[in-house]
């Protein structure tokens, strides 16, 4: 018997105990419903969700152990147990709100460790592998060496620090691109813009926000590395490399421009009126009171937008995949092709994977520096913006 | 000491001036900064991307014998099977050089080089409908048949005489073939519907690459992500934002949820590959893997804008609903959240366009695979959604990864099918929200 078929004889359980509960419950008063503790819908709440419950548990506890002929049966057992229990505690005293809506409490407790579930679950899946890694791979080699070049017949060098000179080279670059321009276009927009102006330009730098990146990354792969190559890169004699740091750089900073401008905005909107009233009245222009006054007060927060920035920098993907190119590389020419991080993640992971050899294992452990580095930033970044919310409140 | 008029500008007083113009001036010119990308990104994939709806087709009239195509005479399926599309090349290529002779042009390629110009999919195309007609065998009969892919660059001005002579590919004479053909209505630029239902194609024939397989997945990954996510996102800020003491528990929920947000896509990819792949054995690349990785990613997304529609829900809704007697449940349930559902559903729909936008967790769940199948949405050996399927993204990504140029146009043209499905989902959440936002 497929697992389909006891999935539908339980449902149909649940949806039995949910309309014959209440005739039931009205049976046992005599028909009268105002003997019952509560109301007759109550009671079939009540005992469809006790049926339902303990089923779906055990369905979902079976499937992730991996299912097997036994899930159906157990399933099937546990619902026509949990259906004639339900259906013979039905008695006139028994409080079915009550425990109705202490079930349907558990159900949103259970919800909500989904959240910490997931993060258990990346930080184990990722530990676990990381120390097979470790078992096959001197860690120290990992973290200090400087040369990589994985090698599929064994006998590879997996240094790390290749990778990480180019996720932060693209990063740097991205953000100083990023920053005053989101920086400026968030104080113009909340000090200077008019309403018409602020109606057009917002929506405008919110759609950049919606773009997915893949289609910044075909943007930079298409347009803008050769752009770069044929008007600054083979001129000025910096290689003739499309892809380059440089263009992963720019393309992500046109990413990031809406994320820095729109986190500045909640900042500087939350300065107080007052601050700015003060500087106005003693004589003050506009841009002096911005600059000495209004991002003073908004500092912190604006340095916990740019770490949030920093970090999606460091965690983008598809952008780097089509941009920066593969090639790990130690170099400070911004125009030539240097790889990161989240790149060789997705180049030893697809393809041909054997999960017992370093090769792949040190996607791993790449996972787990690209997780922790983008972790601490982002703790720090929000307890800094929460800190400072707080503070004028 | 001399008196000044308080009109006269002193030279400190300019200096100022000048400084709150310049600082001025800079604001305006970040905002144009970002604009112009956005003009130039919009516009660098709309127009190499926009010629992807259109395709090259020829006029052929095909010959069908059926001493070729048919060696039982009784049109037994089984042994007209057995013709496969490299039998049918050769008819295809009588019938342009029939078709060519025919409308009297004339040209000094050889019928080999003449029936190249046709792409390799036509063969399919022609073969599909004889076995689905076997009636016209024996006749002859007009086909709308794919060009080849340099052929169809030609006349979308991809491909020049002065390119195709360095292309080992195609040559001037095809082109300028293919070109007299067109004068003589033999060959049409038509709306490239199946771009939009067609199948990918191998590296060698980007004109047949389609995105049908790919609109497809992508469509059962947002089932899953939005039967998933949407309850489960709710249920929990329900929990934190009406119910949860403050303790520190709920607090290390609550930095969690925003430490989630802020997690890099990849490493959800790595999770499904390590939790659900490796360790659950789920079928690669099945979009039920991809859509429960996506849930995962999106999960964050819809509890954050799930806890600030049901925040904005007065207090004074709850007090009334306490007073009248409803239990705290009864309140939530009955009216907290028919209140914040036009909030809830616009955040889940950005949810889900960020969801239909992302690729890199896909990428290491194996969706890169090459899927010329359409996914059933139910298979007793697979299950539920569990055959391979791909994603928009990663199709784009995908055809990125190929050799043939055509590809190029065919990526971007990928780009403006999602983006237009982006701009859709957006259009009805801003909708919703100007529909039914309410201001206590």
């Amino acid at each position: 018997m497929p697992l389909s078929v006891s999935l539908i004889i339980t449902i149909c359980l649940v949806v039995l105990a949910y309309f014959a509960a209440p005739r039931r419950a009205l049976a046992m008063s005599g028909g009268d419903a105002r003997t019952l503790a509560a109301l007759p819908r109550q009671y079939g709440l009540n005992a469809a969700l006790a049926v339902g419950l303990p089923s779906l548990v055990v369905l979902v506890a079976g499937l992730l152990a991996g299912g097997g002929g036994y899930l159906t049966i157990i399933l099937l057992v546990v619902a026509g147990a949990t259906f004639a229990g339900s259906m013979l505690r039905i008695a006139p005293s028994l409080r079915a709100r009550t425990e109705a809506e202490g079930m349907i409490k558990l159900v949103l407790i259970a919800a909500s460790v989904i959240a910490i579930l997931t993060t258990v679950g990346i930080v184990f899946s990722m530990l676990f592998e990381t120390r097979n890694f470790f078992g096959q791979y001197k860690w120290s080699d990992f973290y200090f060496s400087t040369e990589w070049s994985p090698n599929f017949r064994g006998d590879s060098s997996l240094g790390i620090i290749p990778l990480l000179w180019g996720t932060l080279y693209i990063s740097f670059i991205a953000l100083v691109f990023a920053v005053p321009i989101g920086l400026f276009a968030a104080i113009y927009l909340s000090e200077y813009a008019g309403r018409r102006m602020r109606g057009i330009a917002k929506p405008a730098i919110e759609i950049l926000a919606g773009i997915p990146t893949i289609v910044y990354g075909l943007f930079a792969l298409i347009t803008v590395g050769p752009f770069l190559r044929d008007y600054f890169a083979a001129p000025m004699g910096f290689g003739d490399s499309a892809s380059s740091v440089m263009t992963a750089g720019l393309v992500m900073g046109v990413m990031l421009i809406p994320f820095v401008s729109s986190l500045s905005d909640d900042i500087i909107n939350a300065v107080p009126q007052a601050m700015r009233d003060g500087s106005l009245g003693l004589g003050a222009t506009k841009s002096e009171t911005i600059r000495q006054v209004v991002i003073p007060a908004a500092l912190p927060g604006i340095v916990g937008a740019v770490l949030l920035a920093a970090s999606r920098a460091i965690g983008e993907t598809m952008i780097v995949v089509l941009g920066a190119g593969a090639a790990a590389r130690l170099s400070l020419n911004p125009f030539e092709a240097m790889t990161t991080v989240t790149v060789k993640i997705v180049s030893q992971l697809t393809g041909d994977t054997d999960f017992a050899s370093p090769e792949t294992l040190v996607a791993f452990a790449l996972g787990l520096t690209l997780f922790v580095i983008t972790l601490g930033l982002n703790v720090v970044a929000l307890m800094i913006v929460r800190k400072y919310r707080e503070q004028y409140e | 000491m001399t008196q000044k008029s308080l009109l006269t500008v002193d030279a400190r007083t300019k200096k100022r001036n000048a400084s709150e113009k310049r600082f001025k001036a800079f604001g305006l010119g970040a905002i144009i900064v970002a604009m112009v990308a956005l003009v130039i990104l919009l516009t660098s994939v709309v127009s190499t991307g926009s010629s992807a709806f259109k395709q090259t087709y020829a006029t052929v009239s095909v010959p069908l014998p059926e001493a070729k195509l048919d060696k039982s005479g009784v049109r037994d399926l089984d042994v007209m099977k057995k013709v496969t599309t490299i039998g049918y090349t050769s008819l295809l290529r009588d019938g342009i050089v029939g078709t060519v002779a025919d409308a009297g042009l004339t040209t000094t390629l050889s019928a080999k080089d003449i029936g190249k110009m046709l792409s390799k999919e036509a063969a399919a195309t022609v073969r599909d409908h004889v076995l689905a007609n076997p009636d016209v065998i024996g006749t002859s009969v007009e086909f709308s048949l794919l060009m080849n892919g340099r052929i169809d660059g030609y006349f979308k001005g991809r491909v020049t005489m002065e390119s195709a002579a360095l292309d080992g590919n195609t040559s001037p004479e095809e082109l300028q073939l293919a070109q007299d053909m067109a004068n003589a209505g033999l060959v049409e630029t038509k709306f490239n519907w199946a771009f939009l239902t067609a199948p990918d194609a191998s590296d060698q024939r980007p004109e047949a690459a389609g995105l049908g397989v790919a609109i497809l997945g992508s469509l059962y990954m947002m089932i899953v992500v939005l039967v998933l996510a949407l309850p489960i996102g709710v249920a929990a800020s329900i929990y934190l934002e009406e119910f949860a003491p403050k303790n520190r528990w709920t607090d290390i929920i609550e930095v969690n949820i925003s430490n989630l947000a802020a997690v890099p896509s990849i490493v959800y990819g790595i999770l499904g590959l390590a939790i659900f792949i490796n360790f659950m054995e789920f079928n690669q690349s099945s979009p039920l893997v991809g859509g429960l990785v996506l849930t995962l990613m999106t999960l964050p997304t819809i509890i954050i804008s799930t806890r600030a529609a049901l925040k904005s829900v007065p207090p004074s809704i709850r007090d009334a609903a306490l007073g009248v007697g409803a239990s705290k449940m009864q309140s939530v349930f009955h009216h907290v959240l028919p209140l914040a559902a036009p909030g809830i559903l616009t955040g889940t729909i950005i949810g889900l366009a960020q969801a239909l936008g992302e690729t890199a967790p896909l990428l290491l769940i194996g969706m890169v695979a090459f899927v010329r199948e359409y996914p059933a949405a139910y298979s007793p050996d697979a299950g539920l959604f569990g055959e391979a399927a791909t994603a928009l993204p990663v199709q784009v990504f995908n055809w990125t990864q190929r050799a043939d140029p055509g590809f190029v146009e065919r990526a971007s043209g990928a780009i403006i099918t999602l983006l237009i499905f982006l701009l859709i989902m957006n259009a009805i959440a801003i909708f919703l929200r100007r529909k039914f936002e309410r201001r206590w």
